[in-house]
């Protein structure tokens, strides 16, 4: 009964997206339109398959299946992320690579820039995020997921949030705000796909054996539901029809701009800070066999950070139309911030007193240590470049993008190679993996493309800004636009070339994984154990 | 998992195990609580400094009564009021007599010509290329082919009204037609001929018929021997400097369409000292006359 009643929906599903691709009013639309019947397409012929067989048995044990998936999704979207971001930033130093002509404007910088970000943090990030917290959960509950295949749902309705994102970003459909591009029917969608994620979460931690919450899933459940909030309220739109991409947002003015970087600013707190977090907390101590350095910290800087992160958004508005008030409120709190970040450094780090011999023997925990220098730096320096006079020089600059890959390939993707590398002899039932020289190829590989990277970034963006601000005597400005773009060209060279060192990495991470999933060289199959859930 | 034995710290754990993972009881460490309170002093002492708090009649002003709307307009007089002798000499001189002034002309280091240089960067650059030396459209300006004359004052008349910009009523202003709704192929492509012969481009062949052509067609605003008239901006056809490209396929699209190139008036946007220094910076650049 259940199988029909599924097939039924499917069916009507792709009834409607069929209806859709008829009357689409543009290209945007119709493609996201034919995803999706194929999508519901597939799923309706397996569930009319399954109409007449015995319910399957309930499964029990922890439910990994779906972690594996996520591994895999996860380096996948990750070398797509990376593959596209080292192709734009040499179309910054080198324009034709545009390939304007042959390819109609299709794959301009414009497009492929979003195309780029919603790779790395969506779809790279948010797919380590959700198997991550899928592990984390069950372990430190030891409870089965919740809600049975919803889990799968959620897993695969985020990979059609991505692949509508991307397809249509490419076709021209953009909100054009920042991070939120998709438009309202791809936001819908991911709403829906959501709520079955906090259902998933919140109904293992709401069924756990285990007395207390663990301070990972404080994390994890934080940036979910803030998630949540930020995504609807940024996303308020009222579409022109409903067989078109085209929306109008429910903001105008500084308003508007103002929702856009509480989002904005918060998808980088709650999604690339507080999430990233709750990894951290489990896999450094898992990886270091220590305990976590004070039960106290974690929970004073959890609850600061979560306050005072939300915030801090009017940072990106700093000599805008934004009032003066709403200017200073945004600057006080990013530096009262600066402390609550520094507790997540403070615990990641001393967990390893007494254990820093390991480093020399074990390239994964380096991989993890290196990530929370990196989330150090990057939240001393955000802090620093949200004070106004600074913010004068380093606003719309290429400091800024300096800051935000320190962050991401720095404390992001560092952090999520290190729990990859934790979760997939675990995941595939492997003694060890592979190879842990690839381990340490990628380490060098990884840390001197994003030093490569971020020190370009820096040279570039205060020289920019100290070119964009000089003037003469008589109070003349010195220099064209242009003249600044000319005088970076070496270093945007530079920071591509830091780029192919991080994708080369990655890619060699890629390989080591996949041979240790088929059980390749050291990476021997361990004797069969079932997992069971502690009791 | 079997634990390692470690050594035996000086805190507790706080009891809990999840997954093999336990939490020490340690204290926050001083410094870091010390830097928090630190950070919230500060905070509030700039909270009270500055604009801050959002009340039903305005936002509390700050003891410093700090704006920075303020803070630009004061910046912007300053520079003004000490600029403001030579920004006068400038309004009340002849134009092509402002460069040799005493005290707001010469080259480089004049008054008039870096002020000129800066509003070029900033405004004009984008379509003239910050060498000003033009693009596809958009003519060079370190040439001497001009198509609306490169007088000082014809040029301070280019920048100050615009080009086929309509909402100025004094905008300079012409329309060439498009002859591809007149003429046939055939024609176009003898025309096409004809004016590409007058330079001696492309090995371009004058014919009887294309001169015709010319002579019937043309002639009224580009002169019969193709030199132009700069009254109604019309290109000279007879040197080596085209705005849109001289091959066979591209002086077709001119000839059948025509072109409208749009340049703004700058008038409403810079003040009559900047038009002025602009028009004796473009008048420095090589073509000036």
């Amino acid at each position: 009964m259940q199988h029909i009643i599924k097939a039924v929906v499917l069916g009507a599903i792709v009834l409607a997206a069929a209806f859709a691709t008829n009357f689409a009013r543009d290209l945007s639309y119709q493609v996201s339109a034919i995803i999706i019947i194929l999508w519901a397409g597939i799923l309706f012929i397996r569930e009319i398959g399954k109409i007449g067989n015995a319910p399957a048995p309930a499964e029990t044990g922890y439910m990994d299946g779906v972690v594996r998936a996520g591994v895999i999704a996860t380096v996948a979207w990750g070398i797509t992320g990376f593959s596209v971001g080292a192709w734009i930033a040499f179309q910054l130093a080198f324009p034709s690579m545009n390939l304007s002509e042959l390819t109609n404007g299709y794959l301009n910088f414009g497009r492929l820039r979003p195309l780029h970000t919603s790779a790395v943090i969506f779809a790279f990030g948010g797919n380590a995020l959700i198997a991550t917290s899928f592990y984390v959960v069950q372990r430190t509950s030891a409870a089965r997921l919740f809600g049975g295949n919803l889990a799968w749902f959620v897993f695969w309705g985020y990979q059609l949030f991505i692949v509508l994102a991307a397809f249509s970003y490419v076709l021209g459909a953009s909100q054009s705000r920042e991070y939120a591009e998709p438009e309202w029917y791809i936001d819908i969608w991911l709403t829906i796909v959501w709520v079955a994620y906090l259902i998933v979460f919140a109904g293992t931690i709401y069924k756990r054996k285990e007395p207390h919450i663990y301070v990972a899933n404080w994390f994890y459940l934080a940036f979910i539901i803030t998630i949540a909030m930020l995504h609807i309220v940024n996303n308020l739109a009222v579409p022109v029809s409903i067989f078109g991409s085209k929306s109008v947002s429910l903001f105008s003015g500084v308003q508007d701009a103002m929702t856009q970087w509480w989002y904005g600013h918060n998808a980088v707190g709650f999604f690339l800070t507080a999430g990233f977090l709750g990894m951290m907390y489990y896999f450094v101590p898992k990886q270091a066999d220590r305990p976590v350095f004070s039960y106290k910290l974690s929970i004073v800087h959890f609850w600061a950070l979560i306050f005072l992160y939300i915030w801090a958004g009017p940072h990106h508005l700093h000599y805008t139309a934004l009032p003066d008030w709403a200017q200073t409120l945004g600057m006080v709190m990013s530096i009262i911030l600066w402390m609550p970040s520094w507790g997540g450094m403070i615990n990641g780090l001393m967990t390893l007193s007494g254990a820093w011999d390991k480093l020399r023997t074990d390239p994964v925990l380096r991989i993890m240590v290196v990530s929370i220098a990196f989330y150090g730096m990057s939240t001393f320096e955000g802090p620093m470049m949200a004070i106004k006079a600074v913010n004068s020089l380093s606003h719309y600059t290429d400091w800024t993008i300096g800051h935000v890959h320190s962050g991401a390939l720095g404390w992001n993707g560092m952090i999520t190679f290190g729990a990859l590398y934790f979760l997939t002899p675990k995941l595939w039932g492997r003694e060890r993996l592979y190879s842990l020289k690839l381990v340490n190829y990628h380490f060098w590989l990884a840390t001197i493309g994003i030093v490569l990277y971020a020190s370009s970034m820096w040279v570039s963006g205060i020289m920019e800004g100290l070119m964009w601000r000089e003037v003469d005597a008589q109070g003349f400005l010195v220099n064209s636009f242009a003249d600044t773009v000319v005088a970076k060209f070496a270093l945007l060279v530079t920071r591509g070339t830091g780029g192919l060192f991080y994708l080369t990495g990655a890619l060699i991470m890629a390989y080591n994984l996949r041979m240790t999933m088929i059980g390749a060289g050291a990476a021997t199959p361990k004797q069969a154990t079932t997992a069971v859930p502690a009791e | 998992m079997a634990r390692k034995p470690v050594k035996k710290p000086e805190v507790e754990t706080t009891g809990h195990s999840w997954d093999g993972i336990e939490e020490y009881n340690n204290p926050l460490p001083r410094w870091w609580l010390w830097t928090t309170y630190l950070t919230i002093i500060w905070g509030i002492g700039y909270a009270i400094a500055y604009p801050a708090i959002p009340l039903p009649g305005g936002a509390t002003p700050g003891l410093l009564g700090y704006s920075s709307r303020g803070e630009v307009a004061a910046d912007i007089a300053a520079v003004e009021a000490q600029n403001a002798p030579l920004t006068a000499r400038i309004n009340e001189l002849e134009l092509a007599a402002i460069s040799t002034d005493d005290l707001v002309g010469g080259e480089a280091d004049g008054f008039a010509y870096n002020g000129g240089r800066a509003v070029f960067q900033t405004f004009c650059a984008q379509c003239h290329g910050a060498g000003a030396n033009g693009a596809k459209g958009y003519p060079s300006l370190i040439d001497d082919d001009w198509l609306w004359g490169g007088s000082i004052e014809d040029i301070y008349t280019t920048v100050n009204h615009g080009i086929r910009y309509e909402t100025d009523l004094d905008t300079r202003t012409s329309q060439m037609p498009a002859f591809g709704e007149f003429l046939n192929k055939e024609e176009i492509s003898g025309l096409v001929q004809y004016v590409g012969s007058l330079s001696g481009i492309n090995g371009a062949v004058e014919t009887e018929d294309g001169k015709n052509l010319f002579l019937d067609n043309c002639a009224a605003c580009h002169a019969d021997d193709g030199t132009g008239d700069r009254f109604v901006g019309a290109p000279n056809l007879t040197d080596a400097i085209w705005l849109y490209g001289s091959d066979e396929e591209t002086l077709t699209e001119t000839v059948t369409y025509a072109r409208f190139g749009v340049m703004p008036a700058w008038s409403g946007r810079l003040s009559e000292s900047q038009i002025r220094q602009a028009a004796v910076y473009i008048h420095s650049l090589g073509g000036g006359e």
